[in-house]
């Protein structure tokens, strides 16, 4: 299927990632060859086929209700370019 | 290195070599192959610690006691700067290891640094790395293949013996074979993925690169075995792989695929691997034609899933918690855009963005969830192919490794080097790519593939082929 | 001017009371400093895997089978992908098409008496965010994790309250339900339990639903029935001017009693809802739902019913004592300690829990289960009262006493020599000293006004600080006056 500049702008929203104007023109086209190329499952009957989600008969294996990581708050924060006072921290959000 | 790694860390433990050696030797023949452009970080002073730590107490180091070995910059290394070969996480330094990380630790192994890889496992060349493409050490115009390029180059080039990889898509696999080298993908859940850095959850597995059956049998029996930490890690008992290297391929039926013989696949790539087969039926194999009509549709459904898994499992490089983050940014949205925008690459963007499709709203049902039915179409195929044979063989990639910068501009010429590969990861199988010739001087690798769980008998089949063949001693010009 | 009807869906989250959170080994206590409390899957550092909390599993089973849902066999995580600073990994882990827990029911109380019976569409486990605080820099938001996986079950109702007052009935029966089943502490002012609002109105019963607005992270019982009540009004309001309701999300402001969108472009979400690939399938054994159903306490409603119909206790009496299942077991024991359910001194215990234990916990902040006058010194209080050997009125100033720790109530009535005075000889020296110094009454009724008795009675009573036999007493009097 064609990828339109408006379908783009929505994906690189949903996706947070800022696409510069030069760049708008290759990935429209690769996305477009790569959507056709998906596209050909469209042909694949799969009637009443039930997806298939994870490889092999796995199910979930659970932990017991213990606590086993205490506070790492100074290795973590250590991490982060923008730790401030034993927060993270981002721009000012408005709501 | 004629001798396998266990026969070396039992000298190692008995005295006879020193584990400083081994790793001085490896450091210094990382040093030699550094236009190989293989290694992200080397970490000397780190493998010399750990070396130095097991001459100490020799006796009390374990099977793979002072063996040199590198991981793919995708396991989390614990005070070692692990990148997944992205500008987003240049400088970021895990505070914890890898199951896989730990497990070879604890076996003695060394790390002597960590391989470069397609940035977050997105690719089949591994020129889609932060530091640059990677060179196949038979050909340095070549590619050493992807994702795990770093580490086949580095075991092919004799650098270190063994290597860890990650598969998701044929990414141990398709390298092995272009550097000549034997790689084996484990069954999906086999070895844990905690600490591996995540590109597709659901087809991710871990895996080992090595110059034999029997290394790779010894690295697996290292890393395999249920993990509390990974939830798609399975509990069933790990089989005795060294144990099973004896088995020989004597009555084993092997379905030789039809499909991965197909229109894409080089003749003359074709023409080795029978070669190679031929050599497993003189063996005692039997071979017999088998086709898995599906597998048509494997690389269709696993572009859609894995990209559709990435999209998701790289929402968190968000320039909060750890890795790259714009420098000023002016709002939240601009902090996200730009941090994600400059962290990552052009091929892990595209795939960003075809998963963020797959998954939206109005296409999941044509995209996603059908390529989710398909991927049980395939899984069924394949079941019902084991239900007739031990095995299923054929070329691992189509092609021999090609030249740097052959596809980089065409994304669908690229994702057809994993036709292949895809479909085993789409099932969650075992398989392993065995050196199986050469063709203009470039290794061909054979693909074999078992039912779950069935890794001993990929390693006795591969042992087989290394009994009645040469080609996994070959090795590269000016790497000897 | 058309009847309009409100129609009202809640989503509630329930924080479920485990130790470590639902994916990691964090804890989940609350009020650490910040981001103490963070695991590596918390933090979503790169390579960690979420393992799901078996505890918090089995709570939501617990919720299931309390509300008469259909707990799943086999049910699914899925990821709900949005970018958000409080939101570590860019996506919540919840549960989508296939919820642990599908239907059920809760029934609600109103005020008037009249029951609300509150269908559910689903509860579904997921995992709490972080908290973003908006004011604690200057130009920056700063972000703490410690919430960031704390286990949820957000149980959804369908859209079938029409009220106010039905939203928070509804509201409250829920968050009754789940401390009583032990799932949530349900502390408001901590955020474990949050309710969210979806509000539309209709011109009639019978016309399509409206467009609804949804009023978000309300954290009491009152706000909800303020925020839905003015919602409500303004929709109404502006359909009656003629302008359209538009879909959006609102926020409740609790001084002005209104409620405001939300600022900002609203943004066109696309959750791209899809199973969790690190999480297999949550399958649960039969058996495993067995005994959690054998072990489930008896429920809030069927107590209440049970009172009613066995203790013969009122509506009122026994909704009170099954309010929460503190105060419900405090009675159970209490009656216990009385050598059992007895429909009478049910009645009086429920009156005491009522009465003065009400009063003196609400007096010192305290909730029951830590009240000084516990089941067993009720009990002995109650005793006393229902031997004779103290009054009702006397009982009060012993329980007082209780309370302020001067021992059981024999001890209290001993030491203070409160027991009732039958003894006739001085009984009669009170009487007669009463009756003396009002000669005024004492002729009013000989004249006939018997109704200055009650008069007599009280100054008697007084004088003996309660003491008296009310029936020794009576006798007395009349006999004297006579």
């Amino acid at each position: 299927m064609t990828i339109d500049e408006s379908t783009l702008d929505h994906l690189a929203r949903l996706a947070r990632l800022r696409i510069e104007p030069a760049d708008r023109g290759g990935l429209m086209a690769d996305l477009a060859a790569l959507t056709g190329l998906v596209g050909r499952l469209a042909a694949v009957d799969t009637a009443g086929v039930e997806p298939l989600s994870h490889p092999g008969d796995l199910t979930l294996r659970l932990a017991p209700d213990v606590v086993t990581e205490g506070d790492r708050a100074d290795a973590l924060l250590a991490l982060s370019e923008a730790a401030q006072g034993g927060y993270y921290t981002v721009p000012k959000v408005i709501e | 290195m004629s001798i396998d790694i266990a026969a070396l860390a039992a000298r190692v433990r008995d005295g006879t070599v020193r584990a400083r050696d081994l790793a001085e030797e490896a450091l210094a023949r990382a040093e030699a192959a550094r236009s190989l452009n293989a290694l992200v970080t080397l970490d000397a002073d780190g493998a010399r610690g750990a070396a130095d730590a097991i001459d100490a107490a020799p006796a009390r180091a374990g099977a793979l006691a002072g063996i040199p070995l590198v991981h793919k910059d995708l396991f989390s290394t614990r005070g070692l700067r692990t990148t997944a070969s992205s500008r987003m996480l240049a400088d970021y330094v895990p505070p914890f290891d890898a199951t896989v990380v730990e497990r070879l630790a604890a076996a003695g192994a060394v790390t002597i640094g960590k391989a470069s890889l397609d940035e977050f496992a997105m690719g089949s060349s591994n020129e889609t790395a932060d530091t640059g493409p990677v060179r196949n050490p038979w050909d340095p115009t070549c590619v050493p293949g992807g994702s795990s390029g770093g580490s086949a180059a580095l075991v092919a080039a004799g650098v270190v013996p063994v290597a860890t990889g990650t598969d998701t898509g044929g990414s141990v696999r398709q390298p092995a074979a272009f550097c000549g080298i034997t790689g084996l993908k484990p069954t999906y859940g086999r070895v844990s993925r905690f600490g591996m850095i995540a590109f597709a959850s659901s087809l991710d597995q871990a895996g080992v690169l090595a110059r034999s059956a029997a290394d790779c049998a010894h690295a697996l029996a290292a890393i395999a075995g249920h993990d509390p930490r990974d939830p798609t890690s399975h509990p069933c008992p790990v089989d005795d792989y060294v144990a099973a290297l004896g088995d020989g391929v004597a009555g084993r039926r092997i379905g030789v695929v039809r499909e991965w013989f197909g229109d894409g696949v080089d003749p003359a790539v074709a023409a080795q691997v029978r070669v190679a087969l031929e050599r497993l039926e003189a063996a005692g194999a039997k071979l017999i034609d088998v086709a898995l009509p599906t597998l048509d549709h494997a690389i269709p459904a696993y572009y859609v899933i894995a990209p559709a898994e990435a999209s998701s499992n790289l929402a968190r490089y968000d320039g909060v918690r750890y890795g790259h983050r714009a420098a000023d940014p002016a709002d939240l949205a601009d902090l996200y855009t730009r941090t994600r925008a400059e962290g990552f690459g052009a091929e892990v963007k595209r795939r960003i963005l075809l998963g963020t499709f797959v998954l939206s709203s109005g296409y999941y049902d044509a995209y996603y969830r059908q390529a989710q039915r398909v991927r049980r179409l395939i899984a069924d195929d394949f079941a019902r192919a084991f239900a007739d044979v031990d095995l299923l063989a054929g070329p691992t990639a189509p092609t021999v490794a090609f030249r740097i910068g052959e596809k980089t501009s065409d994304p669908l010429a690229m994702y057809a080097a994993d036709v292949n590969t895809v479909a085993v990861n789409l099932a969650g199988l075992p398989a392993i790519s065995v050196p199986a010739g050469f063709v203009d001087g470039l290794p061909v690798g054979l693909q074999l593939a078992a039912p779950a769980f069935a890794e001993g008998r990929l390693l006795a089949a591969a042992a087989a082929l290394e009994q009645r063949s040469d080609w996994h001693r070959a090795r590269p010009e000016g790497f000897r | 001017m058309s009847a309009w009807q409100a129609v009202i869906g809640l989503e509630l989250h329930v924080q479920l009371a485990t130790r470590r959170k639902l994916f990691s080994g964090a804890a989940t206590a609350y009020g650490a400093e910040p981001n103490a409390q963070v695991g590596l899957v918390d933090a979503a550092l790169p390579g960690t895997l979420p393992v799901p909390n078996a505890e918090a599993v089995r709570m939501a089973v617990r919720f299931g089978l309390a509300v008469g849902g259909r707990v799943a066999r086999r049910s699914e995580f899925a990821r709900k992908n949005y970018f958000y600073p409080d939101l570590p990994k860019g996506y919540q882990i919840s549960q989508y098409e296939h919820p642990i827990v599908a239907g059920g029911e809760v029934r609600a109380r109103l005020d008037d008496g009249r029951d609300v019976r509150v269908a559910l569409v689903r509860a579904h486990l997921e995992e709490d965010a972080g908290k973003s605080l908006h004011d604690a820099f200057h130009g920056a938001t700063a972000i703490d994790l410690n919430r960031a996986g704390t286990p949820l079950i957000e149980v959804v109702t369908t859209p079938c309250l029409h009220s106010a007052a039905e939203a928070a009935a509804a509201m409250r029966a829920i968050h009754r339900l789940v401390t009583w089943l032990g799932i949530c502490d349900g502390n408001l002012q901590e955020g474990s339990f949050r309710c969210d609002a979806n509000v539309s109105v209709r011109p009639g019963p019978d016309a399509p639903l409206g467009t609804r607005c949804e009023i978000k992270n309300l954290n009491s019982f009152r706000f909800v029935e303020k925020a839905v009540e003015y919602e409500i009004e303004r929709q109404i309001r502006e359909l009656e001017a003629g302008r359209p309701i538009r879909q959006e999300t609102r926020l409740y402001d609790e001084t002005r009693h209104q409620t405001r969108a939300l600022r900002g472009k609203e943004e066109a979400h696309d959750y791209r809802y899809f199973p969790d690939p690190d999480l297999p399938p949550l399958v649960l054994a039969e058996a495993e739902i067995d005994a959690i159903a054998a072990a489930l306490p008896e429920l809030p409603d069927a107590r209440r019913d049970r009172y009613q119909r066995e203790l013969g206790l009122s509506d009122y009496d026994a909704d009170l004592v099954t309010a929460d299942r503190s105060t419900s077991e405090y009675f159970e024991a209490t009656l216990a300690a009385l050598g059992g359910p007895e429909p009478k001194r049910a009645k009086t215990v429920a009156n005491w829990i009522a009465g003065e234990l009400a009063a003196a916990l609400n007096a010192a902040q305290r909730p029951i289960a830590e009240s000084p006058v516990g089941p067993e010194a009720l009990a002995g209080l109650i005793r006393e009262i229902e031997a004779g050997r103290i009054s009702q009125k006397v009982g009060k100033d012993v329980f007082a006493a209780i309370w302020a720790g001067e021992g059981d109530a024999a001890t209290i009535i001993a030491a203070r020599g409160l027991s009732v005075i039958r003894d006739d000889a001085a009984l009669a020296a009170q009487v007669d000293a009463i009756l003396a110094a009002n000669p005024k009454p004492v002729a009013q009724y000989r004249a006939g006004d018997t109704r200055v008795l009650g008069w007599f009675v009280g100054q008697v009573m007084r004088a003996t600080r309660g003491q008296a036999d009310p029936a020794t007493l009576d006798r007395l009097l009349r006999e004297r006056l006579g």
